[in-house]
């Protein structure tokens, strides 16, 4: 069967894939109540980043003090943290769904990402563009520290 | 039926005391019948995550703005709205929110365009309530409709557009953003996204006043004698002056027409919402860069 080049989940590695048709299926306004539930989800960060605000780099494009880290390990497998403050559950949101996207994927595949992911959980109405902008800035950094990452191996 | 004003001291010695309230007395009135309590918050999931006991969320960009027109609702969709929240026109509405109230602030002065008559403000918002221990709820209220009349918007009194902004020129305007943005170093607040404004710099013949220099460290407002001591002294700014006020889309600026009307008495003030996205990107108006005021020019009409 061959894809529609127009669907959102077109070109999308499964997780992600799945993730956006979760919020696809959903009406508007009960997608942000989805946002809520990843923003609940955000994993603290690990012990050796925690207190390290030197590992983490800072996303200027959210609203609130974001700080991203990846890690790319030996097999290529991609590990992302983020740490975004309690008062800030929509950013908080976002960096769920990226990190539940993207856990553990190859680095190439994440580096593959269709820039305009973010804008496929249909959730640009009910947030407003303004507040989408965080999500695209915080996954240009993931794919540049991929990047840097990759190079460095 | 209105409540009450909160008789606290620092608030008595502003213009408008009755426009403000303290954390501890809305405590003390929270459920009494007649007070409507609504957040609203830069974030739009901030008040899903636990709130005010009771308060309703007002939305700045899905429920206060028109989606079709650069606008804010109309008397209908106004009414409808406060229909929806269970909010009728003689209720007093106490408005907080996230990042000093700026939202919060946005939201009174929408209110104002409608003339609500009694709508105030938590002095020092949702973070002074939450730093203090109260009471906060998950629980979303179920509010009965109410019966709000359609009221026709008023702009005129404290919202300037543009046209109004350049037969203003000359006179007094207060640009409320960052001292980068006032001189066209950068076109955004510090830490926040660029949003695309094709020129940086201000109006010719604006002041710079940061609207955080309005605020403590707690995210109340300063004591009216600083207040004066900024705005009066410092800016040489009048309370019969014809005052516009502008920042970046008029979020900033609702937070210092506030200070200026309700805290100052100043009697004319207006919010230019339009603001710096506006301004900066309009074809044929005059801006100035760096950090003087700038020469006001002739402008063709």
């Amino acid at each position: 069967m061959s894809e529609d080049p127009f669907s959102p989940t077109a070109g999308l590695p499964p997780a992600m894939a799945q993730i956006v048709e979760e919020f696809q299926a959903l009406p508007e306004r009960e997608r942000l109540q989805l946002l809520l539930e990843f923003s609940k989800e955000l994993p603290a960060l690990p012990e050796h980043l925690a207190g390290h605000p030197e590992l983490m780099e800072r996303v200027d494009e959210c609203q609130s003090p974001v700080f991203v880290n990846v890690e790319v390990d030996e097999s290529s497998a991609v590990h992302l943290h983020v740490s975004a403050p309690q008062e800030a559950p929509t950013t908080r949101g976002f960096a769920g769904v990226l990190r539940e996207g993207l856990e553990g994927l190859p680095a190439e595949q994440v580096l593959d990402l269709p820039p305009d992911v973010c804008s496929r959980l249909g959730l640009e109405r009910a947030v407003s563009p303004l507040r989408m902008r965080g999500m695209t800035g915080m996954l240009a950094r993931v794919k540049r520290q991929v990047r840097l990452a990759t190079a460095a191996a | 039926m209105a409540l009450p004003h909160d008789g606290d001291e620092k608030l008595a010695a502003y213009a408008h005391p009755e426009k403000l309230v303290t954390t501890a007395w809305l405590a003390e009135h929270l459920g009494e019948p007649g007070l409507k309590v609504v957040e609203s918050d830069e974030d739009v999931l901030l008040w899903d995550t636990g709130h005010v006991p009771g308060s309703v969320k007002v939305d700045w960009h899905t429920e206060l703005n028109d989606p079709v027109t650069r606008d804010y609702v109309d008397g209908a969709g106004f009414a409808a709205l406060m229909s929806r929240k269970g909010i009728s026109r003689e209720d007093t509405v106490v408005i907080y929110g996230d990042k000093n109230n700026w939202w919060a602030a946005y939201a009174l002065w929408v209110f104002t365009l409608f003339g609500h008559p009694d709508v105030r403000l938590l002095d020092g918002g949702r973070a002074k309530w939450i730093a203090e221990g109260r009471e906060t709820t998950t629980e979303a209220p179920e509010p009965q409709p109410a019966d709000y009349p359609v009221v026709e918007r008023q702009d005129a009194p404290v919202r300037a557009f543009k046209e109004d902004v350049l037969a203003h020129l000359g006179g007094k305007l207060v640009d409320v953003r960052s001292p980068q943005e006032y001189t066209g170093e950068r076109t955004h607040m510090p830490d926040y996204p660029q949003e695309g404004t094709v020129r940086g710099g201000h109006i010719p013949g604006a002041d710079s006043v940061p609207w955080a220099r309005a605020a403590a460290e707690d995210g109340t407002f300063k004591p009216r004698a600083e207040l004066e001591g900024i705005y009066q002294q410092e800016k040489g700014l009048a309370p019969d002056d014809d005052v516009i006020a502008y920042c970046r889309i008029g979020e900033r600026s609702s937070h210092t027409w506030f200070v200026l009307t309700h805290l100052l008495g100043f009697e004319k003030v207006r919010n230019y919402d339009g603001s710096w996205t506006e301004w900066g990107n309009a074809v044929r108006v005059p801006i100035a860069t760096g950090p003087d005021k700038g020469e006001v020019p002739a402008v063709r009409r």
